[in-house]
């Protein structure tokens, strides 16, 4: 089968994010998105340290520490962007002001819930950041993970095993398998990646998914 | 004359005593008010309760303070960073108490003091483990945590250009937690990086209006230094 990489999963989600839209885009793998957002759509990137309308890294040399994003790494604004405080960006979320976020995560469970901050270990000091905002204060919140752990299991699950972020606040999982909405009746498969049948994903996952009129994934 | 102005950082910390809750301004490297904490370690305050987004980073900072053991208490968001060793051993021996709030909780909880609200009811965190032993309601159908102000007797924040009645504008993303805590303590300090006369200040564009500050200090610094490079929010 033909398993997306980490490219070309971000291309895949940045393709269903529309012209006009404000998004946020959480650290680590869903930070790639911003790299293929298509350049013919004006889409405003939220950064929840006080940013709307973050720009990309700038130039070696042109770093500014006092402009940088929720990853702390330097960035740049574009004309007609804005700063502001905390509790005025926290606002935008919660408020239900931003489009679209996209998270990584451990695992989604089949009914969107999500967990993503902490993997509950004993030993592990927990930090929370901004993930409980983000889970529940989006119109849309995406997640994007890899299908399997490195051992192999489904991340997408009946129950979280793990500590949750957020109860039934996922509407959408990419993966390098497929596109999977959570619907009130459960997942819906709506697209699959090539040489990987339906059957064979749920028997991957454990966990029951319906059938869209699943389109080649790509 | 209302002058706030102060002329050295140990002026500005002054009155800080044992078992004071202090907010300490930053996010990352932006807006930290490193010479007011630089300050206040060498103040001698002990027993803190120390409201921040993190835990201090490397050895500076509020890692300093917290190495120099005057923290009984951190109330943050997320004190796991790759450069947290000080804040990571002190909690792994049992010699700190965190109490770990989601971001934007924190934030709210730091303007609903300054606002004085005395409680709110938030969808952030609910049926999650942050949220155990908490007040839940349900508001038309979708469930909320219980969350109160945090207060503070001092704030250390960093603007970028004040007046002597206390007005402050920020620099970018330095901007942050800092007008929020500057309204929840009961003194705000701020150290800018230039003092400008009365009247220099667009009013359309104060951000801080000068009534939520109480000493204003000029520490020559300006962009937040580029070592602090620390990843995750």
């Amino acid at each position: 089968m033909n398993k997306l990489n980490r490219d070309q999963m971000a291309a895949r989600v940045a393709r269903d994010i529309p012209e006009g839209a404000v998004v946020n885009l959480g650290i680590g793998l869903p930070t790639l998105v911003a790299n293929h957002l298509p350049k013919d759509r004006e889409i405003l990137l939220h950064s929840e340290n006080g940013v709307l309308g973050m720009g990309p890294a700038p130039a070696a040399g042109e770093e500014d520490y006092d402009l940088i994003n929720a990853g702390k790494q330097p960035v740049t604004l574009l004309r007609g962007g804005s700063f502001f405080h905390h509790a005025d960006s926290f606002g935008m979320m919660r408020g239900g002001h931003l489009d679209f976020c996209v998270l990584g995560a451990f695992q989604v469970s089949a009914c969107g819930d999500l967990a993503n901050w902490h993997t509950g270990a004993p030993d592990a000091i927990p930090a929370v950041g901004g993930a409980m905002d983000l889970a529940i204060g989006a119109k849309q919140v995406f997640v994007m993970m890899e299908h399997l752990t490195k051992q192999g299991e489904s991340k997408i699950v009946e129950h979280c095993s793990y500590p949750v972020t957020g109860v039934g606040c996922v509407n959408r999982i990419y993966t390098d398998l497929a596109v999977i909405d959570v619907t009130e009746q459960g997942l819906r498969v709506l697209e699959i990646v090539e040489g990987l049948s339906i059957e064979e994903l749920v028997r991957m996952s454990g966990v029951p998914m319906r059938r869209a009129q699943a389109k080649a994934y790509a | 004359m209302i002058n706030k102005i102060v002329s050295t950082v140990e002026e500005a910390v002054a009155g800080i005593d044992d078992g004071a809750t202090v907010m300490i301004g930053g996010f990352g490297p932006a807006g930290q008010p490193a010479e007011l904490v630089d300050a206040l370690i060498a103040q001698g305050a002990k027993d803190l309760t120390i409201v921040n987004n993190n835990a201090g980073n490397g050895e500076t900072g509020l890692a300093a303070l917290l190495k120099a053991r005057r923290v009984r208490k951190i109330i943050c968001s997320f004190p796991r960073q790759v450069d947290s060793q000080v804040f990571d051993a002190l909690y792994r021996a049992g010699d700190i108490e965190l109490e770990l709030v989601p971001q934007g909780n924190l934030a709210e909880r730091i303007r609903a003091a300054g606002a004085g609200i005395g409680g709110f009811f938030t969808p952030t965190g609910y049926g999650t483990d942050l949220a155990k032993g908490k007040e839940t309601r349900l508001i038309n159908g979708r469930g909320y945590v219980l969350e109160f102000p945090i207060h503070a007797d001092f704030a250390l924040i960093k603007a970028e250009r004040g007046d002597r009645w206390g007005n402050l504008v920020y620099r970018k993303t330095a901007r942050n937690f800092a007008p929020i805590m500057a309204t929840a303590a009961r003194c705000a300090v701020v150290q800018v990086h230039e003092i400008v006369e009365l009247g220099a200040l667009d009013p359309e564009a104060i951000v801080t209006p000068g009534i939520f500050v109480k000493r204003v200090v000029r520490v020559a610094s300006s962009a937040a230094a580029s070592d602090a490079g620390s990843q995750a929010a």
